[in-house]
C-alpha cells in the first residue's frame, strides 16, 4: 500500500510540476516577463526594483527555481486591478464557486441516478428514450448556451428566477453561503441547474447502462424468482450494483467541475474564482490568472489523487496491478 | 472490422481498392437503415455547404461597413431596412448587421476553425499512437503517461490557460484545440494498434523486410481507422463547442472574425433587454450544427463497431 501511496503521490507532483513549467513557460518565455507581471503604470524605478525581486535578469533555469519557490511559500504575485497578493483575492472567490460546484454535483446525482435507473428499466417506452434524447443534448450542447436558454426563459420570458448575481448571503460554519435565505436559493437555483446538467447527463447514461447489464444477472432474477415486490428488487438489488461505478464518475468528475464553472459562473454573473478569471483576463490582471490556473491545477491534482487512493482502498485489484505495472 | 485473414491473403504491400471498398460500401449500407441519422447527415451537409459558398449565399457582407446602415440597427426579426427595402429575416444586431448573414459568416469561422483542429490533432495524434504501440517498452510507456496526465485535466482549462497566456486569434484557437485533442486521437488509435501488431499479417510484414515506417503506415494504421472515424466525430462536435465557449468567454477568435460563439456573446449584453435574436438564432445555428453531427457520429459508432450498439 504505501508503495502505491508514494508512486501516485509522485505522479500527483509531476502533474502539478508539468503545468507549472508550462504555466512559467507561457508568462516567462513567450513574450517579455516585465510587461506580464509588472503593472503598466510603474514607474522605471519600480520596474527596475521588481525585475531584480523577480529575478527577471537571471537566466530561465534560476527564474524557474525562483518561481517554483515563491509558488511554495504562496507568493503567486501581486494583483495590479486590487493592489493585494493575488493568492488572497482567489481563496476569498474560492467559498462562492464550492457552493455552487456542491449544489450542482448534489443536483446531478440526485436526479441523474433514478433518472438512469428508470430508463435501464424500460429501455424502449416513450420516458426512457426521452430521457436519453435529454441527455444527448445535455452533454452535446454547449454549457454557456444551456445557460443562456435558462435565463432567457426563467428569468426573461417567465420571470420567476433572477438572471444572475448572487442574492442575499448569510455566515454559516465561517463561510459566507447562499443557499439559507430565499432570496440567495433563488439566485442559486439556475447556476445550479446549469453546471449540474452536464454531469448529470453522464450519470443518467452511466446508470443506465449498468442498470441494464445488472437486470440480466441471475441474482436479480433470483429476486424476482423470489417473489420479491419490485419495487424492493430496484432499490436493493439493482441500485447497490450501480452505484460502484457512479460513486467513480462523481468523484473524477468533481475536480472539472470547478474548470467547468468558469463558464456557468460567466453567464450568470456568479461571484466565484471562475468569473475572477475571466474578469482578469479581461483586464490582463496576469498575476491573479498565473495564481488561479496554478491553485485549480493544485484542487483537481489533489482530488484525482485521493480519488485514486479511496478507490485503491475498496478495490485492491487496483493497487496491485498499479504496483505491478 | 477485423479482417486480418483477408489482409493475409493480399499481396504485402497493395492496400489495394478491392479490400477498403466493401466495408465502406457496408458501412454506407447499413447507416441509411437509420433514417434520423439520415436526417443528420444531410443537415449536416446543408451546413457545409452553407458555410462553403457564404460569400454567395449571404444577403451582405456583414463586416464591410459600407454596407451597414447604423438606421437598421437592433431590428427584429421580419422587419424591412429603411434603406434599401431589404427584408431582415433574422432581424439585426446593434450596428444594424444583418443577422442572416452574419450568422452565415459566423458558421463558416467556426467549421474552418474546427476542421483545421481536427485535420492537425488527428495527424499528430495518429502518427504518436502508431509509434507507441508499434515500438512499445519504455517509449510506449513514457508517451502514454504524457496522454494520461493531460487527459486528467478539463479540455476546457487546458485551452483556456493557452489562450488566456497566448491572447486571442484564429490560428491561437486552432492551436489549442489541437494541443487539447491530439491525446484522445493517440489513445484511440495506440488501442487498436497494440492489438492489431499482435497479428498474423504484421509478423508478415516483418518477415518480409519492410522498413518500420512502411509496416506503420500502410499495415497497421489502416486497421485502426474506424475507430478513429468514431472518435473524430464525437470531437469535430466538442471542438465546435468548445471553440464556441472560448469565444463566448473572450479569449477566442479575435472581433474581427467573429464565429458563431463570439455573435451570441455579443448578442448576450441585449438579451436581458428583451432583443433576444441577436444571440439566440446564432445559437440555434449553433446547437443544429452540433445536433446534427452528434446525429451522424452515433449511427457510425454502432455501424462501425457492433460491439458497442445497445
Amino acid at each position: 500500500m504505501i508503495v502505491y501511496l508514494v508512486r501516485r503521490a509522485g505522479q500527483s507532483v509531476l502533474a502539478v510540476v508539468a503545468m507549472a513549467v508550462l504555466v512559467f513557460l507561457g508568462v516567462y518565455a513567450i513574450g517579455n516577463p516585465v510587461d506580464v507581471l509588472i503593472n503598466p503604470e510603474a514607474t522605471q524605478a519600480q520596474i527596475a526594483a521588481t525585475t531584480q525581486r523577480l529575478g527577471l535578469d537571471k537566466p530561465l533555469w534560476q527564474q524557474f527555481g525562483i518561481f517554483l519557490g515563491n509558488a511554495i511559500h504562496g507568493d503567486l504575485g501581486t494583483s495590479f486591478v486590487y493592489g493585494r497578493p493575488a493568492l488572497d483575492i482567489i481563496l476569498e472567490r474560492l467559498p462562492a464557486t464550492m457552493e455552487l460546484a456542491v449544489v450542482a454535483l448534489i443536483l446531478s446525482v440526485g436526479l441523474g441516478v433514478p433518472l438512469g435507473v428508470w430508463a435501464g428499466l424500460r429501455p424502449h417506452g416513450l420516458a426512457g428514450k426521452t430521457i436519453m434524447g435529454g441527455s444527448i443534448l445535455g452533454f452535446s450542447l454547449p454549457n454557456f448556451w444551456q445557460g443562456m436558454l435558462l435565463i432567457l426563459v426563467f428569468a426573461v420570458l417567465l420571470g420567476w428566477l433572477p438572471a444572475g448575481g448572487r442574492g442575499q448571503t448569510t455566515e454559516f460554519m465561517g463561510l459566507e453561503v447562499s443557499f439559507l435565505t430565499l432570496d440567495g436559493l433563488s439566485h442559486l437555483i439556475l447556476p445550479a441547474i446549469n453546471l449540474a446538467l452536464f454531469k448529470m447527463s453522464l450519470i443518467i447514461r452511466l446508470a443506465r447502462a449498468n442498470t441494464r447489464e445488472v437486470c440480466l444477472q441471475d441474482y436479480v432474477k433470483f429476486a424476482r424468482a423470489k417473489g420479491l415486490s419490485g419495487r424492493r428488487v430496484v432499490m436493493v438489488h439493482v441500485l447497490k450494483n450501480i452505484m460502484i461505478p457512479v460513486v467513480t464518475i462523481i468523484g473524477l468528475e468533481l475536480g472539472s467541475m470547478v474548470a467547468f464553472a468558469i463558464v456557468t459562473e460567466t453567464v450568470f454573473a456568479w461571484p466565484g474564482m471562475g468569473k475572477l478569471l475571466i474578469d482578469s483576463i479581461n483586464l490582463l490582471d496576469r498575476p491573479v490568472i498565473v495564481a488561479y490556473l496554478m491553485l485549480t491545477v493544485l484542487i483537481i491534482v489533489t482530488i484525482n489523487f485521493l480519488v485514486d487512493v479511496i478507490y485503491s482502498l475498496l478495490d485492491p485489484r487496483i493497487r496491485l496491478s498499479e504496483m505491478k505495472g | 472490422m477485423t479482417n486480418s485473414i483477408a489482409s493475409d491473403l493480399e499481396p504485402v504491400g497493395t492496400p489495394g481498392p478491392v479490400r477498403i471498398d466493401s466495408p465502406v460500401r457496408r458501412v454506407a449500407k447499413e447507416f441509411v437503415e437509420d433514417p434520423v441519422a439520415v436526417v443528420g447527415l444531410v443537415l449536416f451537409v446543408l451546413i457545409a455547404l452553407i458555410a462553403i459558398l457564404a460569400p454567395w449565399l449571404a444577403p451582405q457582407n456583414p463586416y464591410d461597413l459600407a454596407q451597414l446602415d447604423i438606421m437598421d440597427g437592433g431590428l427584429p426579426p421580419g422587419e424591412v431596412s429603411f434603406g434599401t427595402g431589404d427584408t431582415y429575416w433574422l432581424g439585426t444586431d446593434q450596428q444594424g448587421r444583418d443577422m442572416v448573414s452574419a450568422i452565415i459568416y459566423g458558421l463558416r469561422i467556426s467549421l474552418v476553425v474546427a476542421t483545421m483542429s481536427l485535420g492537425i490533432a488527428i495527424t499528430i495524434g495518429t502518427v504518436v499512437g502508431v509509434t507507441a504501440a508499434y515500438f512499445g517498452g519504455k517509449l510506449d510507456s513514457f508517451i502514454m503517461r504524457i496522454v494520461d496526465l493531460q487527459l486528467s485535466f478539463p479540455a476546457i482549462l487546458v485551452a483556456l490557460i493557452l489562450l488566456a497566456l497566448l491572447g486571442r486569434g484564429v490560428d491561437k484557437v486552432i492551436l489549442a484545440l489541437v494541443i487539447v485533442q491530439w491525446a484522445y486521437y493517440a489513445r484511440t488509435v495506440r488501442s487498436s494498434a497494440i492489438v492489431e501488431r499482435r497479428k498474423d499479417y504484421i509478423d508478415a510484414a516483418r518477415c518480409l523486410a519492410l522498413s518500420n515506417r512502411r509496416i506503420m503506415f500502410r499495415h497497421l494504421l489502416p486497421n485502426c481507422v474506424p475507430p478513429l472515424i468514431v472518435v473524430a466525430t464525437v470531437q469535430i462536435a466538442q471542438a465546435i463547442a468548445l471553440e464556441a465557449t472560448l469565444s463566448f468567454l473572450g479569449v477566442g477568435v479575435p472581433i474581427t472574425e467573429p464565429s458563431l460563439g463570439l455573435l451570441i456573446a455579443n448578442g448576450y449584453d441585449y438579451l436581458l433587454s428583451g432583443r433576444y435574436w441577436i444571440s439566440l438564432f446564432p445559437g440555434i445555428a449553433l446547437v443544429l450544427t452540433i445536433i446534427a453531427i452528434n446525429l451522424v457520429g452515433d449511427r457510425l459508432r454502432d455501424v462501425l463497431n457492433p460491439r458497442l450498439s445497445t
